[in-house]
């Protein structure tokens, strides 16, 4: 299985996103030590569902030849300053941060498409 | 999903299993505190080993969880982080924030001896003060 659509509804959600995520990266051919980047940036985006935007949907699949995407999409209050939640947050443990950046760290490429109140669209790749 | 929380001696034992969630993670906070105060509690070991995948909300779950129970005077160890929640959480530019890591719970046990036992404190017991 190469798409698999799931939905995040409640915070139960989140734990099988990661293990269905880490699955996959097996399957796709990714070291050990990158499914579980791969799981983790998985983990920070559909906990960022769940907390921002009350549920949506997260999309893992395979990206070209050699390639895993994570995608999310919400319909929730979106991000009104992209490079603002791109650098707050990892500098400190205790601050209410999105993860997002650990999400850049852990993954090869981030895009994030948000049209505040309407819909937030982001999508992780991390290549073989 | 409640953590429990194992007393032993002046020591409590708390093994976090699955990922929590934000109620979990505060009723977990809450009932730690409380057996701390009750118990009068001088550590407190965590094991995460069966957590393998830690994103930055466990991870300040539990350096929260551990900042609370130092505030209250216990001193804190955490056991069992796995190899790759440690690459993930460097990767992330996370880290357990003042919090001693040791691999396993016995070192946990071990480690919280020494340190209690540094700070000549046994347990209400004034008679190590100086004055």
């Amino acid at each position: 299985m190469s798409v698999l659509h799931l939905s995040i509804r409640n915070e139960s959600d989140i734990s099988e996103a990661v293990r269905q995520s880490r699955a996959m990266a097996g399957r796709l051919g990714f070291s050990t030590t990158s499914a579980y980047y791969i799981a983790t940036a998985a983990s920070e985006l559909a906990a960022n569902l769940w907390i921002h935007a009350g549920g949506g949907m997260i999309t893992l699949q395979r990206h070209g030849a050699r390639g895993m995407e994570l995608m999310t999409v919400d319909n929730g209050p979106g991000i009104a300053d992209i490079d603002k939640a791109l650098e707050e947050g990892f500098s400190t443990a205790n601050g209410l941060g999105c993860g997002l950046p650990g999400v850049k760290r852990l993954m090869d490429e981030l895009d994030i498409a948000s049209y505040p109140g309407v819909r937030t669209e982001i999508k992780a790749r991390k290549w073989l | 999903m409640k953590v429990p929380i194992i007393r032993l001696g002046k020591v409590l034992l708390v093994s976090i299993q699955v990922d929590l969630t934000d109620a979990a993670a505060l009723q977990f906070q809450e009932d730690l505190i409380n057996r701390i105060s009750e118990t009068e509690a001088l550590g407190v070991a965590i094991d995460i080993t069966s957590l393998d995948v830690v994103d930055s909300y466990m991870a300040r779950v539990i350096n929260d969880t551990a900042s609370m129970a130092r505030l209250l005077g216990a001193e804190v160890v955490i056991s069992g982080v796995q190899p790759f929640v440690a690459l993930a959480l460097v990767e992330m530019g996370r880290e357990l924030i003042n919090v001693d890591c040791v691999f396993n719970l016995e070192q946990a046990l071990k480690k919280l001896e020494v340190s209690i036992a540094a700070r000549g404190d046994r347990g209400g017991n004034r008679d190590t003060y100086e004055w």
